[in-house]
């Protein structure tokens, strides 16, 4: 039933020093949908791959904004991101009221991984089962932070966690040279193509299951779903893919 | 130690009778502060084309007397924000501990992107504002108010001159020219004869407000009684700020006094 006596808890080191819940968590990251971020000098872009459980239900949220300045991208537990958000929101909100100045990303993307290691060393508790990509424009300029269920939290110019991930951070790799003077046109083909390339070969974006996320160059964190988000998949990947055109009777 | 001075005793009580512990507070209830004991007098500011210019003397008095004659009442928080305290001086300094952690606090999180260990503008003046009228809000409702009228000199986020005042309640005003305490009667319209409103101070040199401050503090010292003429004055602009402690008011005349009956020292 169990893998072996060391995955009982989180607190238990397995003879080779090793967290297996921690793993666990890490793992339940990797079964959650494709999220991308980029970052360029100027702008902050969020895409992800939406799944539905059955083809008339609706889609996952991935994509949560937080703040007029930042949001975040999800993979793993929709209900464990819930509760960050919700923490992350207070705190920003907390940071408004308080100084009457934006949350600093850094700040509160240590603070969640604070949060979460805690999370991780004591009996009773469990990981977080959810990895996120927090981006966002504060006053040192624009940010990408991935953060991981053992509480690792790292700055990132340009990543991809979830299934298949590791395709979407290939391309990146491969492009990372152009991101930091992209544009915000640029930049959000850039994470469309990288999250096409995760893809596996029976799925296609559409309007249905992307959602992007933009920030940067004065602007608000804006969140595009639905028909907002054709034009971009129509300049990413050409008229026609990915945007089902409407039947229309004649 | 037992610190309660009712327990103290003496060494020979049958000589000496019992400690009289009847100047002491009786049982009741928790006391807060219902005034100031150790205070400070105005604190004068006023902003100019490119800066913000703000003073205060270095007289702490204890009632009407002139106790402490070396007290720093302006506090630069960073490269950006200075504060003047009026008012009572050790809530000044509970305020001081308070700020002291904060800017620990803030340099931790967010040393800079320069890397200048100097260059700690993650709080603006107008942020240390807000934090501050909270701070004083939060007190007056537990009805233990910090017994100060503080004003906040610097820049803005968009490094525009910024000067705000918070008092006890937490009440908070903004304006070109702002003085507290005495100085709120009497400096203030010396000021606003310089520079009326905002487009008047969007127009006014350095020289022209730090003058016309020293000239108002120089007027406190004339009609006030708990005022000295050592005072400290600082200048927050873009490129820094600059702070001034050991200052002394130039140019005092006294001869208007010898006509009036009952000011200062009269020999008949």
């Amino acid at each position: 039933m169990f893998r072996n006596n060391y995955d009982n808890d989180s607190v238990t080191f397995s003879p080779q020093g090793r967290i297996f819940q921690v793993e666990y968590a890490g793992e339940a990251v990797k079964q959650g949908s494709v999220v991308v971020g980029i970052v360029s000098k100027t702008h902050a872009v969020l895409a992800a791959l939406k799944r539905n459980a059955e083809e008339l239900s609706s889609y996952q949220k991935k994509v949560i904004p937080i703040d007029t300045h930042y949001g975040v991208a999800l993979a793993g537990l929709a209900s464990d991101a819930r509760v960050l958000s919700n923490f992350m929101r207070q705190e920003s909100l907390r940071e408004r009221l308080t100084y009457g100045r934006p949350m600093n990303l850094s700040e509160i993307a240590n603070r969640i991984g604070e949060r979460a290691q805690i999370n991780t060393q004591q009996y009773g508790r469990r990981p977080y089962g959810v990895g996120l990509l927090i981006s966002g424009v504060d006053r040192n300029g624009p940010h990408l932070f991935e953060f991981q269920p053992s509480g690792m939290v790292n700055e990132m110019l340009a990543t991809s966690i979830g299934a298949r991930s590791q395709m979407a951070r290939t391309y990146l790799e491969k492009n990372l040279d152009q991101f930091a003077d992209a544009t915000k046109e640029e930049l959000i083909k850039h994470a469309l193509s990288a999250l096409k390339d995760s893809l596996s070969q029976d799925k296609e974006l559409t309007v249905d299951n992307t959602s992007v996320g933009v920030v940067g160059g004065g602007d608000l964190f804006k969140l595009y779903e639905g028909q907002e988000v054709s034009p971009m998949l129509a300049s990413a990947f050409g008229e026609g893919e990915g945007e089902e055109s409407m039947e229309v009777d004649t | 130690m037992n610190h309660l001075p009712q327990a103290w005793g003496r060494p020979r009580d049958d000589v000496y009778g019992a400690y009289n512990a009847s100047f002491l507070p009786q049982d009741g209830p928790k006391q807060h502060t219902q005034s100031p004991i150790v205070t400070g007098t105005s604190v004068v500011a006023m902003k100019f084309k490119d800066g913000v210019v703000v003073a205060a003397d270095n007289l702490a008095s204890y009632g009407s007397l002139a106790r402490f004659t070396d007290v720093k009442r302006l506090r630069q928080f960073n490269t950006r924000a200075v504060l003047g305290f009026g008012g009572d001086v050790s809530d000044m300094q509970h305020l001081d501990r308070l700020l002291t952690s904060l800017s620990l606090r803030e340099n931790y999180a967010d040393p800079g992107s320069s890397g200048d260990e100097t260059d700690t503008a993650s709080l603006d003046a107008k942020n240390l504002h807000t934090y501050l009228s909270k701070v004083m809000y939060k007190r007056r409702t537990d009805f233990n108010p910090l017994w100060n009228h503080i004003l906040v000199a610097g820049l803005d986020d968009a490094d525009k001159p910024f000067l705000a005042s918070v008092d006890l309640l937490g009440t908070t005003f903004s304006a070109p020219s702002l003085a507290t305490g005495f100085g709120a009667h009497l400096a203030v319209p010396i000021l606003r004869r310089v520079a009326p409103d905002e487009a008047a101070a969007e127009t006014l040199s350095m020289d022209d407000a730090v003058n016309a401050v020293k000239e108002a503090m120089k007027v406190l010292f004339y009609r006030d009684a708990r005022s000295l003429d050592k005072y400290s004055i600082a200048v927050i602009r873009k490129d820094g700020v600059q702070l001034k402690e050991d200052e002394k008011l130039e140019g005092q005349s006294w001869a208007f006094a010898e006509t009036i009956r009952g000011y200062g020292t009269q020999i008949h």
